[in-house]
């Protein structure tokens, strides 16, 4: 997140693929690390991203934010490329670069003409194994990112409900944790911390690579094998996190601050993932479809029914990201109109809930919600990029090229029964949370 | 006030001549003209569409027009009702948006090729025939208001606000372009009928077209979409704005542990004779992310903030210079005096000839970035008309940039740059002040 925020990337990710629109191909250099290549012939560009299995989840108890701090150091120089000179040569190059962290992964990339291809693979390899950490370089790169944590989060109380919400939807596993870390332990973080985290995740055999754009594998293929190729393999990376135990009691989070003129509530339910789906490995798709069912566009049924037809809400909608390495999460949120209430806009919404529990999804709601989604896959391969960050981000929780690739098929598998099946074992007899944002009276604990 | 900044970046790109084809000027049999770059890679089309004049023209009182205008206009239109227009738009997969910004109305059609004919009707009857029925009205308006209430708490609007406020004074600039819960809540159904009728006219009307089409075929649906619409009509003309500048600094409490700040001086206008060396010297300044000096002085070297950065906002009737930055209320004082330094250091002393060889090494090599989508081409090309550049800008854009010398930005250093006259100010609990 040097500039990105982890949900624009949920946004990105949720995009359909189809990889026969996509034609990725792929091999596996001899030290582990995966290749990808998506041809996009438009322009002379490429974009080049590395993607490392390795995010804030994944962390060390009580060094929150480490995955994320590491990013921002990995522009901060190594023996042959001088601190902070790293985006300087990718600019000088008529390039742009970026980095961003989530639970799961950690991405790089720069966007260049591919005749500099082999320059940001040549600088990108370099500091896989050779970053250079110092003292000097962490300590104002730790207030840059409190600074970071203040814009993002404590200054806007959607934001900090959000982080709140997150502690009781996970009461164990480590994606309770906001990616960005708690500030006071990324005031504590050490260089020791740093190194360690570096050496434990940095590794060709923990990285994938990704290119999209103009250029063909006979071109990339010896590039990549001369500076990724080269890199000795790392120890064998095992990602161990703590899982969810059944929760025994509805949990509740308020929020009341006099900086909230809107109120907003949501009620949210842990779901099936496409890296957890043991249960039902038609879920994830399944709930893709119940999602633009309830809240794809203006027609959806939420705001059909609380905005348009009942007037309660100035919005609606439902979310859900497969997009995990464990579990997800689904959720429902709402703004009430003027004058409603919270707790009135809440009771419609768990009638519509109920509603759905109880009747299911129309097949004609199936049918017209994959035909769009499907749909959508042609305008996702036009947009130079999208492809790379579909399949790093699914590579890097362990789905396959294929599976990926099969997208369209599976969600045209889906049938009614499979949604239905899917949204009950989701949504019915579930212990709930709740998230209300409210305004607060002055004076008014917060 | 953001869309504008959007615009500025993609305007200023360029495109190799071999890598897409050509801009056409394609004129149909009722004189509707178009720019179009034909791509035949994927099945699907982008029209944007924008016609002269904006929020900017709203009148006293019913500040939020345009605005609510082009978020209702969508909410059916001819024969069909708000449901039956939005459904079909998502049954057809096709994304039909309208858009008001300070200086300009418009909108874009992304929609597969297969469906590009009810795309259009869709659009036409938008435009000709949008029913306003109350009950859509009413949803919409109550949607922008909720958003405008939190928008009075959000800090970097607060200061955006009070900026253009000052520096504006009577001028409409000085309303913003999102509108205010006041103007929003007085506007009728008439007076979104009478905006449809008197602002949207051909004469104001530009095109930019990207994607799976031809010519031929464009310039038959160019005239079923847009040729109904009057030649002209009276619009309300906005005057050029006189900025109110000076040296002061304003401070609006708010309780936040971060503080905005945002600092203004006069911009360039973007057919001045200098206007590439103002953007190059921005882009050293504070325009060039990781590569500018407000990032290494402000966040690099202090840790000051996130993000710290500058830009050239060119309006129609008015040219600013912005600079903005966040931090916390402890370190204010400090950020302001570097800003401060970094302004005045840059025009007492100029900038070297190797940072402005980077800059346009840089403004000249990512030109072809920006050409990732046809939806973002066909946004080019618009933005192209809309600022009054030649057909031929693709091929001219980045001979500008290099014809920049390192004497040029320093004599526009030394011209343009006012750090005694660089207005700012912060929303926040800032300390030391």
């Amino acid at each position: 997140m040097r500039f990105l925020i982890a949900a624009l990337i949920g946004l990105l990710v949720s995009f359909p693929l189809q990889a026969r629109v996509f034609n990725p191909q792929s091999f596996t250099l001899e030290n582990g690390m995966q290749v990808v290549l998506i041809p996009n012939t438009r322009v002379p560009v490429v974009k080049h991203m590395v993607w490392y299995r390795v995010g804030s989840a994944d962390e060390p108890a009580g060094k929150s934010g480490i995955a994320h701090f590491f990013e921002h150091l990995m522009f901060k120089g190594t023996p042959s490329i001088p601190a902070g000179e790293f985006s300087r040569i990718v600019a000088k190059n008529g390039g742009r670069d970026n980095a961003f962290t989530s639970y799961d992964y950690t991405a790089y990339f720069q966007t260049v003409a591919k005749d500099r291809l082999e320059l940001v693979m040549k600088m990108e390899a370099d500091r896989m194994t050779h970053l250079s950490l110092t003292k000097e370089v962490i300590e104002p790169e730790r207030l840059v990112i409190l600074e970071e944590r203040r814009q993002r989060t404590d200054n806007d109380p959607s934001a900090q409900l959000r982080e709140q919400i997150d502690t009781v939807q996970y009461m164990n596993h480590p994606y309770r944790i906001p990616v960005i870390g708690w500030a006071h332990e990324i005031e504590n973080l050490s260089l020791k911390d740093l190194r360690d985290f570096y050496k434990q995740w940095y590794a060709p055999n923990n990285a994938v690579l990704v290119v999209e754009g103009d250029v063909t594998m006979e071109e990339l293929r010896p590039l990549a094998e001369k500076y990724y190729g080269v890199i000795p393999r790392g120890p064998d990376i095992i990602r161990q996190r703590p899982s969810e135990p059944p929760a025994h009691a509805d949990r509740r989070v308020i929020k009341k601050d006099p900086r909230v003129r809107q109120a907003s509530l949501q009620r949210s339910y842990l779901a099936p993932s496409y890296g957890d789906d043991k249960t039902d490995t038609k879920a994830p798709y399944a709930l893709q479809i119940l999602q633009q069912i309830m809240s794809g566009s203006a027609t959806s049924r939420l705001y059909q029914s609380l905005v348009v037809d009942q007037k309660l809400a100035v919005s609606a909608g439902m979310s859900y990201s497969p997009t995990r390495l464990d579990v997800s999460e689904l959720t429902f949120w709402a703004s009430p109109q003027q004058g409603v209430s919270p707790d009135k806009l809440e009771k419609a919404l768990i009638k519509e809930i109920d509603l759905l529990i109880e009747k299911g999804v129309a097949q004609d709601e199936v049918l017209r919600a994959q035909k769009s989604l499907i749909n959508d896959a042609v305008f996702a391969r036009d947009n130079l990029g999208t492809g790379a960050q579909v399949f790093g981000s699914t590579l890097a929780i362990g789905m396959t090229i294929d599976k990926t690739e099969n997208w369209p098929d599976d969600i045209k598998s889906i049938s009614r029964d499979d949604v239905n099946r899917a949204l009950r074992s989701v949504l019915a007899n579930k212990h709930t949370v709740t998230g209300i944002l409210m305004a607060a009276e002055k004076g008014e604990k917060q | 006030m953001i869309r504008f900044i959007v615009l500025a970046a993609i305007i200023l790109l360029n495109v190799p001549a071999y890598a897409l084809a050509p801009v056409q000027k394609v004129i149909s049999q009722n004189g509707i003209e178009a720019w179009l770059i034909e791509d035949h890679t994927n099945p699907i089309v982008s029209l944007h569409f924008g016609f002269e004049g904006g929020s900017a023209q709203d009148p006293v009182g019913k500040e939020g027009l345009a605005r609510l205008a082009s978020a209702t206009m969508d909410e059916g239109a001819g024969e069909w009702n708000s449901q039956s227009f939005q459904a079909r738009l998502n049954d057809l997969s096709i994304t039909l948006r309208f858009e008001a910004s300070m200086d300009r109305f418009g909108g874009h059609v992304l929609t597969l090729r297969e469906n590009l004919e009810p795309a259009l009707e869709m659009l036409n009857q938008a435009l000709l025939a949008p029913r306003f029925e109350k009950d859509a009205i009413e949803r919409i308006r109550a949607q922008i208001l909720a958003e405008l209430r939190q928008r009075e708490e959000d800090p970097d609007t607060i200061a955006a606000l009070n900026l253009y406020q000052s520096i504006f004074a009577d001028h409409p600039y000085a309303r913003g372009s999102k509108g205010t819960i006041e103007g929003v809540q007085n506007i009728t159904q008439a007076d979104l009928h009478n905006f449809v009728q008197t602002r949207l006219n051909r004469r104001d009307l530009k095109i930019g077209v990207s994607g799976d089409i031809t010519a031929t075929e464009l310039k038959t649906l160019l005239d079923k979409t847009f040729a109904a619409l009057p030649e002209k009509t009276e619009n309300r003309p906005v005057s050029d704005a006189v900025l109110h500048l000076d040296n002061e600094l304003s401070i609006i409490q708010k309780p936040v542990p971060q503080s905005s700040i945002l600092f203004v001086q006069e911009g360039v206008e973007r057919h001045d004779e200098d206007f590439y060396a103002a953007y190059v010297l921005n882009y050293i300044l504070g325009g060039g992310g990781f590569s500018s000096r407000l990032t290494e002085e402000v966040r690099e070297k202090r840790g000051l903030v996130y993000s710290v950065y500058s830009y050239l906002a060119g309006y129609q009737h008015a040219d600013l210079w912005i600079v903005g930055a966040g931090t916390q209320n402890a370190r204010v004082k400090e950020t302001l005096d570097v800003v401060r330094a970094e302004w005045k250091k840059a025009a007492t002393q100029g900038v070297s000839a190797e940072e402005v060889r980077d800059a346009k090494t840089f403004l000249t090599g990512s030109f072809a970035l920006r050409f990732n989508s046809s939806d973002n081409i066909a946004a080019i090309l618009l933005g192209m008309q809309m600022d009054k550049l030649p057909i031929d800008f693709l091929e001219q854009r980045n001979k500008q940039v290099e014809a920049v010398t390192p004497e040029d930005v320093n004599r526009v250093a030394k011209t343009l740059l006012t750090p005694d006259k660089l207005k700012a100010v912060v929303v926040g609990q800032p300390e030391g002040l």
